[in-house]
């Protein structure tokens, strides 16, 4: 059933389809559903397009107008999101930016730097990478030991990063450091800033993937330097500034993810077909498990969706509060599951062979192995189901 | 459409939930699992009376409230959250459906007002050999007799079968699958109370011997009628599922927070606690499925059918596995009598296999997308 997520704003859904079918075109349109936020696949042909976005003003949709934004509310985002996906438009490159820095900047940043970093962000004349995770510090962010040391001239930084998904596209950094030396302080002695790439202090080298990719990097910095005011919450408020980052990691992705699966099912059961592999009970069984699970999932998106734009809720969003904290959970074990199938549905050739379908089954195979890794483990989120959902005690 | 609840359905469900409390504890479903009747009839009529369950679905002007299916999946999830024993699916849900749905405005005022203000007891029997409904199971046969029919055949699994007052059977005529109404008891009909393995759900086998029925709308268009009511039946179960299993995790999660060992809570233990959380994703997943699922039917939409078999599936295969760690993780005690647990892994097992299997709801979904 076609659901109309917001049916007051019709107007605009009807303003970003046509945009869409008027600017998806050309190279752009041959490119339709390429990369994703942790795959820099044609990653030239999607910057120029998130240039024709940000030409059509599609970036930073809430942002207020001073920046470049369009100051609209979250039905229009969460409508322009979908339709995006729907028209399959290739994955935006910029994500780093878009989703986490600019909205921590708009909370927590001062005049200066939200009118030094906003507009570039959506004139997408820079790209950004976060520096949170260290070769120490994973899961257990806390035990950061990047350190940031205040001079007479700003900061000097120490230390190393590890992950930062698309660094070695970045031209600045986000980085959580420790400015605190006392260690045994914890999530107390942190603060968040913001680290110029080009510069003698920093070396940003990128990691080859287990699918022989680069979406990310190791970023070296020694003696570094940030000026003072790239402090962003103030010293001493890093973890504050970015747990909420990493709240906005979640929930907004997830709709396009799911069309992306949608797809993903859709192909592999057209593929079964061609082959004959659909008349495999065991294999027919799996296909639908997994077009039941991305339906299970976009039902679960749908009425989160409708619960966050509910305007006669006492607490927009609480109702479904815990189906959103699982979304990421259940998508990327479901996606894992899907590229196991996808390997079993095109058989050998997905494995020795490999162009077109099975190339595409043996990417998705290799890359879903990250999805329970990155933006939190699957182990992380449990805990925080248990404990901030169900309420269970901390060991 | 709404996949959300509105805040007068909000309303309805503190209601039900007030009622369920007073008349549907622990102690009042073991009781009816031990009696002859296997509800308490009693609670049955106080529920008529004071908030008018019966009457949810049907229309007004049969003596219903006049709501729909939204405000029954409130309703279901409510009564499965207690494993109320009261014949709600049979009579509230699948029987009306099918009078509803059958177009014939004779049999509707003839047996909806019973309906609605609780003085009747119906059911629908369709399963023959299997628990999944197929028109081309149905076997028992409707025969002109005079200016009237009789049936005979064996239907199994009926919910509700020994307890109903009127029985929809699914028969066929010389033009199809028809429904037929019958006024139980009845001449040549044998009642066989099923030994159930969840006690607090009683279903039957039903013979029939050249006994008399009625057409219920036209003859040979029972399937059309009764493939819709098969889409609501299994939504309705998915709603019970998704009450029982949050109130079984509920119960679990309450258990982990208190049960000490080695010094501390065992909810406190991470081999614990993942799985809970899993419990709970699963959980919300089958919410979220019985909701659209359930608006899906509300409005009548293409999909509705691909929605229910998903919501079967998922909700089903989600409480057991809920209801199965439940047990796991209350230790020994989770393993006797005197505790709830086993009530909610029976009523699991008894609804995963009620209207067809996973496995056979997997096949109905593939045939819906055209995977031939």
């Amino acid at each position: 059933m076609d659901i109309d997520i917001a049916p007051d704003h019709a107007d605009f859904r009807e303003e970003v389809r046509s945009w869409l079918s008027e600017h998806l075109v050309g190279d752009f349109a041959e490119h339709r559903g390429i990369g994703s936020p942790t795959d820099d696949a044609a990653w030239d042909v999607r910057v120029a397009w998130e240039r024709e976005l940000s030409a059509g003003n599609w970036l930073g949709l809430t942002w207020p107008r001073e920046y470049g934004g369009r100051d609209v509310g979250l039905a229009e985002e969460i409508i322009f999101e979908y339709e995006y996906a729907r028209a399959a438009a290739p994955a935006r490159v910029n994500t780093q930016a878009l989703e986490l820095l600019g909205p921590t900047l708009l909370a927590f940043g001062t005049d200066e730097q939200k009118q030094r970093f906003l507009p570039k962000i959506l004139a997408v004349e820079e790209m950004w990478g976060q520096g949170f995770s260290e070769p120490g510090a994973g899961s257990d962010l806390a035990a950061v030991r990047t350190k940031a040391v205040a001079d007479d001239d700003g900061w000097q930084i120490d230390g190393q990063k590890v992950w930062t998904t698309f660094g070695h596209h970045a031209d600045w950094l986000y980085v959580l450091c420790r400015t605190d030396p006392d260690v045994s302080l914890r999530h107390r002695g942190l603060s968040l800033l913001l680290v110029e790439v080009d510069q003698p202090g920093v070396d940003v080298r990128p990691i080859e993937n287990l699918a022989r990719s680069t979406e990310f990097s190791e970023c070296f910095f020694n003696d570094a330097r940030a000026s003072a005011d790239m402090v962003v919450g103030g010293a001493g408020n890093g973890w504050r500034v970015v747990m909420t980052t990493l709240g906005m990691e979640r929930g907004s992705a997830l709709m396009p993810m799911q069309l992306a699966m949608q797809r993903e099912v859709t192909d592999m059961i057209d593929a079964a077909k061609s082959s004959g592999v659909l008349d495999d009970p065991l294999i027919r069984q799996r296909l639908v498990d997994a077009y039941i699970g991305v339906n299970v999932m976009r039902s679960s998106n749908l009425r989160v969706v409708a619960d966050l734009l509910d305007d006669t809720a006492a607490e927009r969003g609480k109702a479904t509060a815990a189906a959103a904290t699982g979304g990421k959970l259940f998508a990327s074990l479901h996606h894992q599951l899907m590229g196991e199938l996808a390997l079993d549905v095109y058989g050998a050739e997905a494995v020795y062979g490999a162009d077109g379908g099975p190339a595409a089954a043996r990417k998705l195979f290799l890359l879903s192995r990250a999805e329970t890794i990155y933006g939190g483990t699957s182990e992380i989120q449990r805990n925080i189901i248990a404990e901030r959902v169900l309420g269970l005690p901390r060991a | 459409m709404a996949l959300i609840t509105t805040a007068e359905q909000e309303a309805l469900r503190d209601v039900m939930r007030a009622f369920l409390r007073k008349y549907s504890t622990e102690a009042d479903v073991r009781v009816q699992m031990d009696s002859e009747l296997g509800y308490d009839a009693q609670a049955w009529e106080t529920a008529a009376e004071q908030i008018g369950m019966q009457a949810l679905a049907i229309p007004e002007e049969l003596g219903g409230a006049g709501y729909g299916f939204d405000e029954l999946a409130v309703i279901l999830e409510e009564v499965g959250r207690t494993l109320f024993t009261g014949p709600v699916l049979p009579s509230v849900v699948l029987a009306p459906a099918a009078l509803l749905l059958s177009g014939d405005s004779e049999a509707c005022a003839r047996y909806l007002p019973g309906l609605a203000d609780g003085s009747q007891i119906a059911t629908i029997a369709v399963s023959e050999d299997a628990a999944m409904w197929d028109e081309a199971d149905i076997t028992v046969s409707a025969k002109r007799d005079a200016d009237d029919w009789v049936l005979t055949g064996t239907k199994r699994y009926v919910l509700g079968g020994a307890q109903a007052r009127l029985i929809l059977v699914a028969a066929r005529t010389d033009r199809g699958v028809s429904v037929f109404a019958i006024d139980s008891p009845a001449t040549g009909l044998t009642i066989e109370p099923l030994p159930v393995m969840d006690l607090t759900r009683r279903l039957a086998s039903l013979t029939f011997d050249r006994t008399p029925a009625v057409l219920v709308g036209e003859d040979g268009a029972g399937w059309t009628t009764l493939s819709q009511v098969f889409d609501q039946a299994i939504v309705a179960l998915a709603c019970e599922q998704v009450g029982a299993a949050a109130a079984v995790l509920e119960l679990t999660v309450d258990y982990l927070k208190v049960r000490q060992q080695f010094g501390r809570p065992i909810g406190s233990f991470q081999a614990i606690k993942h799985r809970c959380a899993d419990m709970l994703v699963e959980l919300e997943s089958a919410r979220s499925a019985a909701a659209y699922a359930s608006a899906a039917i509300a409005a009548g939409a293409e999909d509705a059918s691909v929605a229910a078999s998903i919501a079967k599936v998922y909700c089903s295969q989600a409480f057991y596995h809920i209801a199965a760690e439940s047990i796991q993780m209350h230790g020994g005690i989770g393993f006797t009598w005197e505790h709830p647990a086993h009530l909610y892994f029976k009523r699991a097992k008894s609804g995963e296999v009620l209207f067809g299997s996973p496995a056979a709801h997997r096949e109905r979904i593939a045939e819906l997308i055209g995977m031939n």
